[in-house]
C-alpha cells in the first residue's frame, strides 16, 4: 500500500521534473535564435529535412482527402438539395480543420520520429557530449535549427494540403459528381473568410508546428542513452505528439470559432 | 558542395510552393478577390426587427453588392436596433429617401439588406440616417397571420 503510493508520488515528481525540463529545453532553444540567424545555412538543411522531405506524403494525402471530403459531402449535401455548397463544405473542412490537424499528424509521424531518433542516437553515441567538450552549446548548435525548421515549415505544409485538398475535391465535385464549375468556387469565395478561416489555420498550424517540433526535440534530448531508449522515445514522440496536437486543436477551436 | 546547393534549391522551391499555396488559399478560395469595397464611409439605418441580420452581411442596391452591415447595436431609448453600414466611396451618390429593406436570400439563405433608391436630388452624407427602413420579414409572423385569416375565412364559412 505504501509502496505503490511511494510508486505514485516518484511518478508525479518525474513528471514534474520532465515537464521543467522540457521548458528550460525551450528557454534553451530559443535562446539560441541570434546565433542561428548568423547561421542560416543550418537552418536551410532543417526545413530540408522537415519540409522538403514531408512534401509528398503531405500533398499525396491532402488530395485523397479532398477528394473523399468531397464525395462523402455531396452523399450529405444531395439529400438536402444544397451540392451546390459542396465547395464551401470542402474548403472550410480542409482550411479550417484537417490542413492544420492532419498536416501536424503526418510531420509528428514523418519527421518528428526522425528527430527523435537523431538526437536520440546523438546522445547515445555521446556527439552531444563531444560538442559540449568542444565548447559548443548543444541545444543551440543542434536543436535550436531543428526547432525553427519545424515552425517554419508547418504552415507552408499545411497550406500545400489545404491547396491540394480543394483541388482534389474540384476534381471529384466537378469532373466526377457534375457539380458546376462556377458554382463550386463562387460558393466557396463567398463563404470563405480570409481572416476567420485561413488566418486562424495558419496561426493553428503554426502552433501545432512549435508543438511537435518540441515534444520531438525533447523526447530525443530526453531519452535513454540506449536503443530501446531512443526506440521507446520514438514511439513516445509520435503518440505524445498526435495527443497534444488534437488536444491543442480542441482549444484552439474554441478560442477562435466558439462564439 | 553540388548536394548543398542542391538542397538549398529544393529549400527555395518548397518555401516558393508552401507560398504559393498560401496564396492560392487567399485569392481562389477566400474572399479577398471579392473584397473590392475597400474604404466606405458610414451610414445607419434604424430597424423594428433585424431577424437573424449578421455583422458583415452584404448591403446591395440593385442586387450589387456595395457595401456591408459594419455593427448592430440596440437603441435602448426607442427599442429600435441601428444597424451602421459601411458603404463603398465610390457610390457617394444615394438619394436622402432611398428605402432600407431587410431581405433573405433564398428561402432559408442568409439575410442582407437591400437598399431602393428614392428621386431626391440630394445625397446621403457620411454618418446620416436612412429613414425610410422595413424590417426582417419573421417567418413564424408570417405563419401567424396566415393562419389567423385561415381560420377567420373558416368561421365565416
Amino acid at each position: 500500500m505504501l509502496d505503490s503510493l511511494a510508486r505514485l508520488g516518484r511518478s508525479g515528481l518525474g513528471a514534474l521534473e520532465r515537464l521543467g525540463r522540457a521548458h528550460l529545453m525551450l528557454a534553451g532553444i530559443l535562446q539560441g535564435l541570434p546565433s542561428l540567424l548568423v547561421r542560416p545555412g543550418l537552418l536551410v538543411a532543417q526545413v530540408y529535412n522537415v519540409g522538403v522531405l514531408s512534401v509528398l506524403i503531405v500533398a499525396v494525402s491532402g488530395l485523397f482527402v479532398g477528394m473523399v471530403l468531397a464525395l462523402q459531402g455531396y452523399y450529405v449535401l444531395s439529400q438536402f438539395g444544397a451540392e451546390q455548397s459542396l465547395g464551401v463544405m470542402v474548403a472550410a473542412s480542409l482550411v479550417r480543420e484537417l490542413g492544420p490537424v492532419v498536416t501536424a499528424l503526418l510531420v509528428a509521424g514523418r519527421a518528428g520520429s526522425a528527430l527523435t531518433a537523431e538526437i536520440g542516437l546523438m546522445k547515445a553515441t555521446e556527439q552531444l557530449s563531444g560538442l559540449e567538450m568542444m565548447a559548443v552549446d548543444p541545444v543551440k548548435r543542434i536543436l535550436t535549427p531543428r526547432f525553427f525548421g519545424g515552425l517554419l515549415s508547418m504552415p507552408l505544409l499545411a497550406a500545400m494540403f489545404s491547396a491540394v485538398g480543394v483541388l482534389g475535391g474540384y476534381f471529384v465535385g466537378v469532373g466526377l459528381l457534375g457539380v458546376d464549375d462556377g458554382v463550386f468556387w463562387s460558393q466557396m469565395q463567398a463563404k470563405i473568410d480570409l481572416h476567420e478561416d485561413v488566418y486562424n489555420g495558419v496561426i493553428k498550424s503554426v502552433v501545432f508546428g512549435a508543438a511537435v517540433t518540441w515534444i520531438a526535440l525533447f523526447q530525443g534530448y530526453d531519452a535513454v542513452p540506449t536503443s530501446e531508449g531512443v526506440s521507446r522515445a520514438t514511439t513516445r514522440t509520435v503518440v505524445s505528439g498526435a495527443l497534444a496536437v488534437l488536444g491543442l486543436d480542441f482549444v484552439l477551436t474554441a478560442l477562435m470559432f466558439g462564439d | 558542395m553540388s548536394r548543398m546547393r542542391t538542397m538549398e534549391i529544393l529549400v527555395g522551391a518548397f518555401m516558393a510552393g508552401g507560398f504559393v499555396a498560401l496564396f492560392f488559399l487567399a485569392m481562389k478560395v477566400s474572399n479577398l478577390s471579392a473584397e473590392t469595397i475597400g474604404e466606405g464611409y458610414p451610414l445607419a439605418a434604424r430597424f423594428d426587427n433585424v431577424g437573424s441580420l449578421k455583422v458583415r452581411a452584404p448591403v446591395t442596391m440593385a442586387g450589387v453588392r456595395i457595401g456591408r452591415v459594419q455593427s448592430i447595436r440596440f437603441d435602448k431609448t426607442r427599442y429600435e436596433a441601428v444597424v451602421t453600414l459601411n458603404i463603398g466611396k465610390q457610390y457617394n451618390t444615394i438619394p436622402i429617401d432611398t428605402f432600407a429593406s431587410i431581405y433573405t436570400q433564398g428561402l432559408l439563405g442568409e439575410q442582407y439588406i437591400g437598399l431602393s433608391p428614392g428621386g431626391s436630388q440630394e445625397f446621403m452624407h457620411p454618418g446620416d440616417e436612412l429613414t425610410h427602413t422595413q424590417s426582417a420579414l419573421v417567418l413564424e409572423q408570417l405563419i401567424g397571420q396566415y393562419m389567423f385569416k385561415k381560420a377567420g375565412e373558416d368561421a365565416a364559412k
